[in-house]
């Protein structure tokens, strides 16, 4: 039995289909989830999610957010989420410079969690795209 | 009667007056195109937040997070998202007519400087007046929802509000009230509309789990997390609402100005060339009367 996996973004529906297994970055670690799990709700921490259906793997990169996990369900909301081939590398690396250079500026509390999230965020999207060209 | 001259200058003010409304008619067209999108692509993730966090409440107990407390009767405060700029139909009127029925004793947030004028003028209680840019940013949208959350932690209000304009299609917005703290159902853009703007209603999503949610870390953690990014995003959403309302909204009403103008430039063209050939027949006349005296 297939579990109806969703994610969406402020911007748009990222993702809406059936598939057999979830693997989520949450907060405490990752979390694989597989139809009929327990109700559960967690935050997520920015890294990779990834999701299999068939035989297939596909990851997507996600931001912060959280997941609400039904028997057959789970719902992803979170601020981020990007496959493989739509992350630049280049300009990851370059606003990644930039933003941990404004780091050592000084900022007020909320910009500098703004900032510190962004990193995050970024990191994530550049773990994906490097672990594939290896 | 009317000289010529009188519906010749006549013509040529309404001439400018419909280049101006034709002119504001394409800038809100072209602004409304995109507020339009970003009000749909964003009511999903609203909706499923929204959905998410009713059935979080029902499950958790009352005191799991301080804005999911439900405290009964008592004063309440309401935001009152509206526009910045007139000429926009009856958008604001609705809008300000729908909430001062229902709720004439409550305090009030102002988004929009029509919301705050009105307030002021009606003598009601303004605590803060938030301006927020078009497009909207999300940064400025935050502001106002920090400011609304520790106004309900003081304790002051039981219960927050918003009023906003829905936004279902160019053609039609209504004026919403919705109940933001503490969290119920929401309505966003409209039931029965939803297979016009290509959302479907899905009534298999609102299933509830027998046993109650696990939380990880623990309940307090998530909520502290998730509830004050619920707040913040539900009313961005309803900002983006009200900005796809207003646009479509003056597009049409500039639209049908615009109409206006030129139907009523050919009503007196035609005026005024009746009036112009009256003149020259009567000229004609005269002569042929003066000539044939001379004979």
């Amino acid at each position: 039995m297939p579990i109806q996996l969703e994610i969406v973004t402020p911007e748009r529906k990222i993702f809406s289909d059936e598939v057999d297994g979830v693997v989520i970055p949450g907060i405490e670690g990752e979390m694989g989830v597989l139809p009929q799990h327990a109700p559960l709700v967690t935050t997520l921490a920015p890294g990779e999610l990834r999701y299999t259906k068939g035989n297939k793997e596909e990851e997507l990169a996600i931001g912060q957010g959280f997941v609400e996990i039904t028997a057959t369900k789970v719902s992803v909301l979170t601020d981020m989420a990007m496959s493989d081939d739509e992350i630049d590398e280049t300009a990851v690396q370059e606003a990644l410079d930039r933003a941990e250079k404004s780091l050592n500026e000084k900022l007020g509390d909320e910009d500098y969690a703004a900032t510190q999230a962004a990193i995050y965020k970024m990191m994530a999207q550049l773990n994906l795209k490097r672990k594939r060209k290896v | 009667m009317a000289t010529t001259r009188d519906i010749r200058r006549r013509i040529k003010s309404v001439k400018s007056t419909a280049q101006i409304t034709k002119a504001m008619q394409l800038v809100a067209a072209s602004k409304m195109k995109k507020a339009q999108e970003q009000a749909l692509s964003g009511r999903h993730y609203a909706e499923l937040m929204n959905k998410v966090l009713v059935n979080l409440q029902e499950q958790a107990d009352d005191d799991s997070h301080p804005l999911l407390e439900n405290r009964g009767e008592g004063k309440e405060l309401v935001i009152l998202v509206s526009t910045d700029k007139g000429l926009c139909g009856g958008l604001n009127t609705n809008l300000l007519k729908a909430v001062f029925k229902d709720h004439p004793d409550a305090s009030f947030v102002t988004v929009g400087s029509k919301g705050r004028q009105a307030v002021a003028r009606m003598k009601k209680d303004l605590l803060a007046d938030f301006h927020v840019t078009d497009p909207v940013d999300f940064t400025q949208v935050k502001t106002v929802s920090k400011f609304v959350r520790e106004k309900f932690l003081e304790g002051a209000f039981t219960k927050v509000t918003v009023a906003f304009t829905n936004y279902v299609n160019t053609l039609t917005q209504t004026p919403c009230v919705e109940t933001l703290l503490p969290v119920s159902p929401l309505t966003l853009g409209k039931a029965k509309d939803y297979e016009s703007v290509g959302i479907e209603s899905d009534a298999d999503a609102g299933e509830v789990p027998d046993t109650g949610y696990e939380f990880e870390p623990n309940a307090s953690a998530v909520f502290d997390s998730i509830v004050p990014q619920y707040v913040d995003y539900q009313i961005y959403q309803m900002v983006l609402e009200s900005r796809a309302s207003e646009h479509s909204s003056r597009m049409v009403a500039m639209k049908s100005a615009t109409d206006n103008a030129e139907s009523l430039i050919k009503d007196l063209s035609l005026e005024y060339n009746k009036l112009r050939q009256a003149a020259i027949t009567n000229e004609l006349l005269e002569i042929t009367t003066a000539s044939l005296a001379l004979e």
